[in-house]
């Protein structure tokens, strides 16, 4: 009688599985919808880049390059310069800053790599995603659209795990 | 005159069929991408209109704007056949299934919710149905790429081996009621016993039902049955090399037949239009038909988020060690209850 046993068995099994199923059909979903919601982000997640400033709002950047050799794919551009004026009306923390300081968004992979290896908390991954566009060219970001009081809080997403808005997290550093 | 009047009649009440029935099978796609969504944590598509609505007018407004692509080495007579006979086999049934009983309506006067009554119904809908598989086999065999041929062939020993079973299960069926007309066959559903027990045929016949169910599967190549078209293994199937438009009618075809064995299961083991307050109301009758056939039809979906596929060796197996021998016992303690029940006159 081993097959009557089995077609039991395996009708059994198979109403177990349907019940599982079904059960899934008033549970909460995962999806977000994501323009008419924000998207929730992790804490941890590495977005497009920030540099920081002190509370002056000089730029912590030395120009050391030293995120320029961690990159791995070689998509961070700096021009070093001095500034010799007093220590109040500086650009940067240092005497040296970068002049410029270009990402190249076609070619990072958002490693962190660069967030390691900056000595000075300068550079961090923010939480930006969206960092889709029309053409190639627009996706090389340069200091003003990297630098912390230059980046807007876009209201599509909001960090996990904290009440605050990143905005208010930007103003902080 | 009389004649003029009538075929107008007929060709409204095809083509209303038609709509209606095409109108519902766009629902169905859309109804399975959101329920699969549910099951699977998903919401499904939700974008075009409120709750997606629109959905299936975008479908076919992309099908209709895709490039149609035809390969270079197909058969092309064959190729652009194959399509055509597979949503025109899957649409031909669609005459013969009572929709509701008796209605009257204004100036037309009582008409019966059937486009075409006839006493080989069952027969003409079982034959309609197998030839289906052509369109199937030759899409795959005109195509010239492997994985085409492969889903063909599949698709046409599965089918093959499934028909049998399910035309035994219906055996049953007609056994109990004695006749091939489907209008009849539902009317003799009406009624109850013991007064709680609606008269369907899935009492009696629940294994027949059950068989019926299995195979109905296996004929529309669905999941768990779908090995024509086992996308991990076979790319498409025997649609991996049409586009546009042809893909459309093979997609259509398979939701039609879809509703097709649902129909058939309504009107066979459900007892069709038959439903509490039908007598009052015939109009109800038409509601309670698609009721159960909605109830098939999210059995389908429902099965399709939960079973995985066959291997082929499994699925030969089971059609032919398990199917057959049990539609066949089937068919005998039918026919032996229906011998008794005939002598002492419980019938």
């Amino acid at each position: 009688m081993s097959i009557i046993s089995d077609v039991i068995e395996s009708t059994k099994a198979i109403i177990k599985g349907m019940g599982v199923t079904l059960s899934y059909i008033p549970k909460e979903k995962w999806t977000v919808e994501y323009p008419d919601e924000p998207v929730t982000m992790q804490p941890r997640y590495r977005g497009q880049h920030l540099l920081h400033v002190d509370e002056l709002g000089r730029e912590k950047c030395v120009a050391c390059f030293l995120c320029a050799a961690a990159c791995p794919s070689e998509c961070i551009y700096i021009i070093a310069a001095d500034d010799p004026r007093p220590a109040e009306e500086r650009t940067g923390v240092e005497e040296r800053y970068a002049r410029v300081y270009n990402i190249d968004y076609g070619r990072c992979i958002f490693c962190g790599y660069c967030v390691e290896a900056c000595p000075k908390d300068a550079i961090t991954h923010g939480y930006n995603f969206e960092l889709s566009v029309y053409s190639r060219a627009d996706l090389l970001k340069t200091k003003d659209d990297l630098l912390i009081t230059k980046q807007l809080q876009s209201p599509n997403y909001r960090v996990a795990y904290s009440d605050e808005d990143v905005n208010s997290e930007y103003k902080e550093v | 005159m009389e004649t003029i009047t009538q075929v107008a009649l007929q060709f409204l009440a095809i083509t209303v069929a038609f709509t209606v029935v095409l109108m519902i099978v766009a629902y169905t796609v859309l109804a399975e991408r959101r329920v699969l969504g549910f099951i699977q944590g998903r919401l499904g598509p939700n974008r075009v209109g409120p709750f997606g609505l629109f959905q299936p007018f975008a479908d076919l407004l992309k099908f209709i704007l895709k490039e149609e692509i035809v390969p270079d080495k197909s058969t092309k007579f064959v190729y652009f056949l194959a399509p055509m006979i597979a949503i025109i086999a899957a649409l031909m049934p669609m005459i013969v299934y009572p929709f509701g009983p008796a209605i009257n309506l204004p100036f037309i006067g009582s008409i019966t919710l059937v486009i075409a009554r006839f006493d080989v119904a069952l027969l003409y809908v079982l034959g309609i149905t197998s030839v289906g598989v052509y369109g199937i086999m030759l899409a795959g065999w005109s195509s010239n790429s492997k994985y085409s041929l492969m889903g063909g062939l599949r698709s046409s020993a599965q089918l093959i081996s499934y028909e049998l079973s399910l035309g035994l299960s219906l055996i049953g069926v007609i056994l109990v009621s004695g006749t091939l007309d489907l209008y009849s066959i539902v009317e003799q559903q009406g009624g109850y016993w013991f007064y709680v027990i609606p008269r369907w045929n899935i009492f009696p016949q629940i294994i027949g039902f059950i068989i019926y169910l299995i195979s109905a599967i296996a004929e529309t190549n669905r999941v768990p049955f779908d090995l024509p078209e086992a996308e991990t293994e076979l790319v498409a199937g025997f649609h991996t090399e049409y586009s546009a438009l042809k893909f459309a009618l093979f997609f259509m075809a398979e939701y039609v037949n879809m509703f097709t064995v649902s129909m058939l299961a309504t009107t066979l083991f459900l007892g069709g239009w038959q439903g509490p307050g039908v007598a009052q109301f015939p109009i109800l009758g038409v509601f309670w038909f698609l009721i159960k056939v909605a109830f098939f039809l999210f059995l389908y979906i429902w099965l399709r988020g939960t079973l995985p596929r066959f291997r082929f060796d499994q699925l030969m197996n089971f059609g032919w060690k398990f199917l057959l021998p049990v539609a066949i016992l089937n068919i005998f303690l039918t026919a032996t209850a229906v011998f008794i029940g005939t002598i002492y006159g419980w019938w």
